[in-house]
């Protein structure tokens, strides 16, 4: 049976650098939980520590009803498959599989048909006889997942499990993840800095920034109601425009973008769109721009539009939207769902950031 | 791989005559280097070959059969297995030390590792006649136990020791270093201890580098004179070992005995020096697999 | 890494568990036999000679260089060491490059024979040397004619020497040859240089701190040299006699204090240039 995990104020300090502060969320037993974040932002530490594999210098762990703060490695029974692999290069696959049955000291026929067994779920039957160096990386994290799975743990932790793989490769294999997921129920915890695998793989994104939880909420919610500006500029593609609070709006020169009722009067701020909250229509409404550019992706067309300014919006519009709205044309652009947050003077830089402007038009803009 | 003498590298020249001459300078080189090696080993070798079997076979027998040759052999055999255990345990002890863990002084310590290889053998042996001589550090210390230290066994164990220790050091440290430490923690994560990690995981990583280190010590254990030679008192039939036997046998015009001796350790030596090259080639197999 | 190694400042109440306390000891454990064992077999030896050669201050030396004969060991010492790291850096270069570039029957056991220096007791190297060079012997014989000695003269310490320190430059040599890009020559080549420019341009300038490894290896093991000089030398006092054979006889006169005296000052020599070597040619990060 599965249980659920929950950390409450882990930190971890390295001599004075402080890699992971006060970190606490809970992942509920039997779903998968996603570690988001930047390199640097202290998820895999966060996953070491609940494995057992670093010391915390504070802060408590529990899985299910025991609290695992005190426990070794290795009674913390946990399963972990590493970016790398890890496996034994000495061993065959079916020894590497075996390994944790055989430290727990189950008999050898018991071993041996939860060895088929597993081998059987991940399709890697065949290659029982062979050694790591002789399989690909997608085999060999297969058999590193098997492995992990072996000693039927309570919990199961994958630290950017798909990391080194090919783009294909990482793909197929998250598909896989998910229906092994969903066929053994395990609670598993998914360290990773691809959005989107976080988003179309887990039940719950917590997203992390040095060393910090940013947000913690469903796929859904860290997308479309992201906490912190990080949030909004890591998670999802965002224009982003920075500007003033002027009367709950956030304003750009000569445009405004509403939204920002909760900041202060006159601070600095940011307002970030996604591309495809840009509604791009050929009925005079909201701001006149020019399409720049347009690369068709698919269904999907992406769009470049210059405004009178000489700013530029990124738009994503579905084809049947489009028309027959070709590059060069005049087009009226209307923002939707801005989320406005205040900001320092110095930026993230983050990536899948769409193009940042200066100003944006907005329904409200002035007419004459 | 090496590029056959016989094919186009960048720099072979595509005209006859050029190419004649571009041949003939890599046979040149090529005939330089094979005689370089001829004149220095391989025609000595064959001289000691042939000067060992100048009186005739049978003085392999004689040889072979005088007491004092036997026993010099056999102390040679039985230092050379303490040493060998010693540095090898003690090897793998501070190999692993240096690597995985993190401390104060981690630089002085592999500093010191390096530091027999700058000794000369003598000093190693004039430094065992300061500590267990007259008016040395340890010569009241061990006296009053009645254990006797300079020409006996235990000083030409010491001395061999010291010589041998960075061997299996300085072939285990680069493996531990580019491997293992993943691996280590998957097999904690799978519950095993310390130990059975160590003995399943860690060991075999290893154990080509260690068995490297191991056929290095053996063969300059074996081949150890300096630092014996001193502290050995030379002995006849009590504290000399093989290559003493020689030194002393030649000091006495026994060359014919002498010669032979030198043939048996240049054959073990040959015998080592095979496995020393198959483990050195199973070790950098090993270090290439991902 | 995890364990009880980091230090902590926090409030973890996993800081006492007994397994952390078990871990802690095992580590600390191991750290204090290494640094025993470090510290029995190799230092305090060290310390003995040292001391024993600083012990008077530098007043020591000066009665030990005082000794008949013992400014000109320790500088026949330095000369063929010299002499044998030039010898010895240009053929294990030349040596390398024919084993790497070059495939011809034997090669194999060219390699092999290469290594033989490694596994054979320099005393019997000493006593192959003499069967082949020694003034009765073919080599010496003919040699002879030309009023060439080996034996017993200067000439026999170097060709010891090079045989004892035939395979250290080669072995630094040979893996950073394997690694050579080939592109960067077939750039060279394409540019219009021929095969010695390539070598000199492209491939000694990466090879270079190989060599110079190598070449500080040799340095540091041919002034220590013993068993290969003492037999073919004929230990000449004043002539063919060595700073370790020297030694050796010193500390056989029960003289070991100026034994020491001299032992510290070669030691100090080849220490420094074994701390560089391993700066340049090892891969322990500390």
């Amino acid at each position: 049976m599965s249980v659920s995990i929950k950390v409450e104020g882990l930190t971890k300090r390295f001599g004075s650098f402080e890699a992971v502060r006060d970190v606490a969320f809970t992942a509920a037993a039997g779903s998968i939980t996603a570690l988001l974040g930047p390199s640097g932002s202290g998820k895999s530490t966060v996953l070491r520590m609940i494995a057992g594999l670093e010391l915390p210098t504070a802060g408590r762990i529990w899985m299910g009803d025991i609290e695992l703060t005190a426990k070794s490695v290795q009674e913390r029974a946990v399963g972990f498959v590493f970016q790398h692999y890890a496996l034994f290069r000495h061993m065959t696959v079916f020894e590497n599989v075996e390994f944790g049955l055989k430290v727990r000291k189950e008999g050898k026929e018991s071993r041996e048909a939860r060895v088929k067994e597993l081998l059987e779920l991940v399709q890697m039957s065949n290659f029982a006889e062979r050694y790591p160096d002789q399989l690909s990386g997608g085999q060999r994290q297969r058999v590193a997942l098997s492995r992990a799975l072996a000693p039927r743990p309570q919990v199961l932790l994958l630290d950017e499990p798909f990391g080194a793989l090919d783009a294909k490769v990482r793909q197929d294999l998250r598909r896989w993840l998910d229906e092994l997921h969903r066929e053994l129920g395990v609670t598993s915890l998914l360290v990773t800095h691809d959005q989107e695998e976080a988003l179309e793989l887990a039940n719950q994104v917590v997203v992390m920034h040095e060393g910090r939880v940013e947000q913690a909420g469903s796929p859904a919610d860290v997308y479309n109601d992201p906490a912190t500006a990080f949030v909004a500029g890591f998670v999802g593609a965002a224009n982003v425009l920075h500007g003033h609070v002027v009367d709950g709006h956030v304003h750009l020169g000569t445009f405004q973008v509403p939204g920002a009722g909760h900041l202060e009067e006159g601070a600095a701020a940011a307002a970030y769109v996604r591309p495809h909250d840009v509604r791009v229509s050929t009925e005079e409404t909201g701001v006149r721009g020019t399409i720049d550019r347009m690369a068709t992706l698919g269904w999907l067309a992406r769009l470049s539009i210059r405004l009178p300014g000489g700013e530029t919006l990124v738009a994503h519009v579905p084809h049947d939207e489009l028309g027959d709205a070709s590059e060069g044309d005049e087009v009226w652009v209307d923002l939707r769902s801005p989320k406005a947050f205040g900001i320092e003077p110095v930026m993230h830089s983050d990536a899948d950031l769409g193009a940042p402007v200066d100003a944006v038009p907005t329904a409200t803009q002035q007419s004459g | 791989m090496s590029a056959p003498s016989d094919v186009a590298t960048p720099t072979t020249p595509a005209t006859g005559a050029a190419r004649r001459r571009s041949r003939l300078a890599r046979g040149a080189l090529a005939a330089a280097a094979i005689a370089y090696v001829a004149l220095l080993l391989l025609l000595p070798l064959i001289g000691i070959v042939t000067k060992a079997f100048e009186p005739g076979v049978s003085i392999i027998g004689d040889t072979l059969s005088r007491p004092e040759v036997r026993h010099a052999f056999l102390l040679t055999g039985i230092i050379t297995v303490i040493t060998v255990a010693v540095t090898t345990f003690f090897g793998l002890v501070v190999a692993w030390v240096l690597v995985r863990q993190r401390f104060l002084g981690r630089a002085l310590m592999n500093a010191v590792v390096d530091l027999p290889f700058a000794l000369s053998p003598v000093t190693v042996g004039l430094a065992a006649v300061l500590l267990f001589g007259t008016g040395g550090w340890f010569t009241d210390f061990v006296a009053a136990r009645g254990i006797q230290v300079l020409f006996a066994l235990p000083s030409m164990v010491l001395v061999t020791i010291f010589i041998c220790i960075p061997f299996t050091i300085r072939e285990v440290v680069p493996v531990l270093e580019e491997f293992g430490l993943d691996e280590e923690d998957a097999s904690r994560t799978l519950g095993a201890s310390i130990w059975q990690t160590f003995r399943r995981v860690t060991l075999p990583n290893i154990r080509w580098a260690l068995l490297y280190g191991v056929a290095l010590s053996t063969a300059r254990a074996i081949g150890e004179i300096g630092a014996v030679l001193i502290v050995s008192g030379t002995i006849s039939g009590k504290t000399e070992t093989a290559t003493i036997y020689i030194f002393s046998a030649l000091e006495e015009r026994l060359e014919a005995q002498a010669h032979v001796v030198a043939l048996v350790l240049a054959a073990v030596s040959i015998v080592l020096l095979v496995g020393i090259e198959w483990l050195h080639r199973r070790n950098e197999l090993e270090r290439s697999r991902t | 890494m995890s364990d009880a190694a980091q230090t902590v400042s926090g409030r973890s109440t996993a800081r006492w568990a007994p397994h952390r306390t078990a871990a802690a000891l095992r580590h600390l454990g191991l750290r204090g036999a290494a640094i025993v064992y470090l510290g029995a077999m190799v230092a305090v030896p060290v310390a003995a000679i040292v001391s024993s050669g600083f012990g008077d201050g530098l007043t020591s030396f000066r009665t030990a260089l005082a000794i008949p004969y013992a400014w000109t060991a320790i500088r026949l010492t330095l000369i063929t060491a010299a002499a044998a790291t030039v010898i010895n850096a240009v053929m294990g270069t030349l040596l390398a490059w024919v084993l790497v570039r070059y495939r011809f029957p034997g090669r194999r056991v060219l390699s092999s024979m290469v290594d033989l220096p490694m596994a054979i007791p320099t005393l019997v190297t000493g006593l192959m040397i003499l069967t082949l060079y020694g003034p009765n012997a073919p080599i010496g014989k003919f040699l002879d004619r030309f009023g060439i000695q080996v034996a017993f003269t200067w000439v026999g310490i170097l060709l010891a020497l090079c045989v004892v320190t035939l395979p250290l430059v080669v072995r630094q040599v040979q893996p950073v040859l394997l690694e050579l890009d080939p592109a960067e020559e077939e750039a060279a080549a394409t540019l219009g240089a021929g095969a010695w420019l390539s070598f000199r341009k492209v491939v000694l300038p990466a090879v270079r701190p190989a060599i110079v490894g190598g070449a500080l290896l040799t340095f540091a093991r041919c002034i220590g040299e013993f068993g290969s000089v003492v037999l073919v030398s004929g230990n000449i006092a004043g002539k063919t006699l060595t700073a370790p054979v020297f030694i050796y006889q010193l500390a056989n006169q029960f003289r070991p204090a100026e034994a020491a005296a001299i032992a510290t000052l070669m030691f100090t020599i080849s220490f420094v240039l074994v701390l560089v070597t391993a700066r340049v040619t090892r891969r322990v990060e500390v």
